[in-house]
């Protein structure tokens, strides 16, 4: 397998599960939940590599699962123990937590093969070095198969929990009346997009995950209505994104995920420029 | 360390902290502090532009680039919330990531001539207080003195706008100069404490000593103060602790610093605290218990006509209260010798019964006034009234007692009982 293949597959594998995921964020208006699981994972990554001294054990995935989850529950205990504002104690939660993180990775930066850098930028561009062997046997660069997992379990969760997922994204009393709760849901999905944080977070860097997982899922929702298409759209914008800003990135040499968050954003600003112009415009004309 | 660059580094530091968490503060009290967050890693972009096209080691070229991209972000997110029907915080995340992805593009491309190491660029995303130049500081500095005072210049400005934004407009106050002003100096004062602790963290900046410092205070000027002080006192202890560290960023432990402060707050602050609520509510609660108790003693007085004496045994199995609990409320309601134990079990005190005879008095009264003045069904009042007993005080007792001519019976024709003279 060539390097650019095993780049430009592990960018679209991260970048289309991402952009499933944060469909539903979307809808349930937690972004910004989302954006705090992806910042407050690092102490648990940092314990985990510092325990472990390696990357991508399985370990260090449940972990720093686990972690996303303690946010989300540290942030429901600022907002009803602690009577802060909610948008003021997700501030407070992943803001604190990362700090933590970022200080524990410059301790052990002589022990633990991680840097600021990585934690800001990602290093999809060394997935090709980091390779898994199984004995003699090359099986391949680790962030590979661990995007594909990843692809793959998000893929199995929106299979199997689309029902409860759609009901308690859209109409929460309705659910709770069906016998969804839709706390569990809640809490599921959180640990999902922590386990998508923790997989893409060594390719494209904690902030540039929030990125894939809004942008892409934002574009769609000013395209379409129903809740497939917003997946298959968001799914498709996440795809061309990826291809497209490793390509850019290779001919400007740039950072491959600030490029592609780049295009992301330009993918939305067409949307946006032809919904207003000419969805807008064919509106008006009708009436 | 306490050199004298070292020195005016830290004050620098200090007004710089300060300065942006008071306008932090606001904007917290707006519930928009997420938008600070955003338009924090909006400025990347705009600084390293600011770096590409102009003089890259003038700060007010700096200041301008991300003066020009904390606008844009700041309207472009009001654009999407108003005209499109993305929800605030899809809105906020969307231009956070794009304009901080953008941000890391550029830098990388600045990066790779090798001229971003010089300028230091990199010290805006975690914070590098001591990589600041001097003159870069003297510069901030200003503008932290020009923050502060025109924070003071529109305080009665802000206070409106941040408390009720109608009430501003509806006696004249130029409420679009206003909030135009207080979004320039969000701006100012996110491009100011970026130089201390970088924009990934800059929110803690704008949010946590304002969290921390309302669960002190509910008057907006100490408010102010408090956050200023705890900001200044985490960016204390995060400059110098970067300054002994070769290698540590300043931001994550002013962050942490920040955090900590805003923990013991939100715990230990009197009143507001959660220590503090916690034990009020107890209080209540048991305020609660021993009027509730007093009242069944008094009731049964009544039915008998004569003294009652109940064992404890007999009050669990009336109220359905835990034997533990209750052994607590009559230990209290015997030491204030509202309750007596005689062989038979406890009963009233004079004392005690005119207090039980009180708390069955608001119940009536209560009842007799949802009935008589709102108009509600005889069956439908008690569970209200149950709550009002324990909260009516003695003036507004007299207000009902006026209100509905001193009545000598409640709905249920039982007689209210007045206290005799």
């Amino acid at each position: 397998m060539t390097p650019t293949l095993a780049i430009a597959l592990t960018a679209v594998f991260t970048a289309v599960s991402c952009a499933l995921l944060g469909a539903f964020l979307v809808l349930r208006k937690m972004t910004m939940v989302g954006d705090a699981i992806s910042h407050a994972v690092l102490p648990g990554i940092a314990v985990a590599y510092w325990l472990s001294q390696s990357r991508a054990s399985l370990w260090m995935f449940l972990g720093a699962a686990a972690v996303g989850v303690f946010a989300t529950v540290v942030i429901e205990v600022l907002r009803k123990k602690l009577k802060v504002q909610s948008d003021a104690s997700i501030g407070m939660t992943f803001t604190t937590l990362f700090a933590l993180g970022v200080i524990l990775i410059t301790f052990w930066s002589d022990s633990v093969d991680l840097d600021q850098e990585c934690v800001l930028y990602g290093e999809i561009a060394y997935v090709p070095f980091n390779v898994w062997s199984a004995g003699d046997l090359n099986m391949g660069p680790i962030a590979l198969w661990s995007s594909g997992l990843l692809l793959l379990a998000v893929l199995g969760y929106i299979f199997v929990g689309y029902k409860g997922l759609k009901m308690s994204s859209f109409n929460e009393d309705y659910a709770a009346v069906l016998g969804i709760s839709v706390a569990a849901w809640n809490l599921s999905l959180m640990a999902m997009v922590s386990f998508a944080t923790v997989v893409s977070f060594e390719s494209v860097g904690a902030i540039l995950v929030v990125a894939l997982l809004v942008v892409p899922a934002a574009t769609a929702y000013l395209l379409v209505e129903k809740l497939h298409h917003l997946l298959l759209v968001a799914a498709f914008f996440a795809l061309v994104a990826a291809l497209g800003g490793y390509a850019c990135s290779r001919w400007m040499d740039t950072s491959i995920a600030g490029t592609i968050a780049t295009l992301l954003g330009v993918q939305f600003l067409m949307v946006l420029l032809y919904q207003q112009l000419i969805l807008k415009r064919n509106h008006h004309a009708v009436a | 360390m306490f050199d004298p660059i070292f020195i005016k580094v830290l004050i620098g530091t200090l007004l710089l902290a300060a300065s942006s968490s008071v306008v932090g503060a606001f904007s917290f009290l707006k519930g928009e502090s997420l938008v600070g967050d955003a338009i924090a890693h909006a400025l990347l972009p705009g600084v390293v532009l600011a770096f590409i096209l102009g003089d890259g080691r003038n700060p007010l070229f700096l200041i301008f680039g991300a003066l020009v991209a904390g606008l844009i972000a700041h309207y472009g997110i009001s654009f999407l919330e108003q005209r499109t029907k993305l929800k605030a915080d899809t809105a906020i995340s969307l231009v956070l990531s794009t304009f901080f992805g953008f941000g890391i593009m550029l830098l990388s491309a600045v990066q790779r001539t090798g001229l971003g190491q010089q300028a230091g660029l990199e010290r805006f995303l975690l914070g590098k207080a001591a990589a600041i130049t001097l003159f870069d500081l003297y510069v901030f500095a200003a503008l932290a003195v020009v923050l502060l005072v025109s924070v003071a210049v529109f305080f009665k400005g802000f206070q409106l706008m941040t408390f009720n934004e109608d009430f501003a407009a509806a006696i004249g106050l130029p409420v679009q100069v206003i909030r135009f002003v207080f979004t320039i100096l969000t701006v100012l004062a996110v491009t100011v404490g970026i130089q201390s602790v970088g924009v990934v963290l800059m929110a803690a900046l704008l949010i946590t000593p304002a969290a921390a410092a309302r669960s002190w205070t509910s008057s907006l000027r100490f408010m102010l103060v408090l956050s200023a002080v705890f900001a200044a006192v985490a960016a204390l202890m995060g400059t110098v602790v970067s300054a002994s560290l070769p290698k540590m960023p300043t931001g994550p432990w002013i962050v942490l610093g920040l955090g900590g402060i805003a923990i013991i707050s939100l715990l230990f602050a009197p009143e507001k605290g959660w220590i503090a609520r916690r034990k009020r509510a107890k209080g209540n609660q048991l305020k609660t218990q021993r009027e509730n108790l007093l009242k069944l003693l008094y009731g049964a007085e009544e039915r008998e006509g004569e003294t009652v004496a109940m064992t404890s045994d007999m009050i669990v199995a009336m109220r359905r209260q835990h034997l533990d609990g209750l052994r607590k409320t009559l230990r209290s309601l015997k030491k204030e010798y509202l309750l007596v134990e005689r062989p038979d079990g406890f009963a009233l005190t004079d004392k005690g019964r005119s207090e039980g005879r009180r708390v069955v008095r608001l119940h009536r009264l209560w009842e007799l006034y949802l009935t008589e003045r709102l108009g509600m069904a005889a069956d439908h009042i008690h569970p209200q009234a149950e709550t009002m007993e324990h909260i009516i005080t003695p003036e507004i007792e007299a207000l009902i007692v006026k209100e509905l001519g001193n009545p000598e019976v409640d709905p249920h024709q039982s007689p209210i009982p007045y206290e005799e003279d």
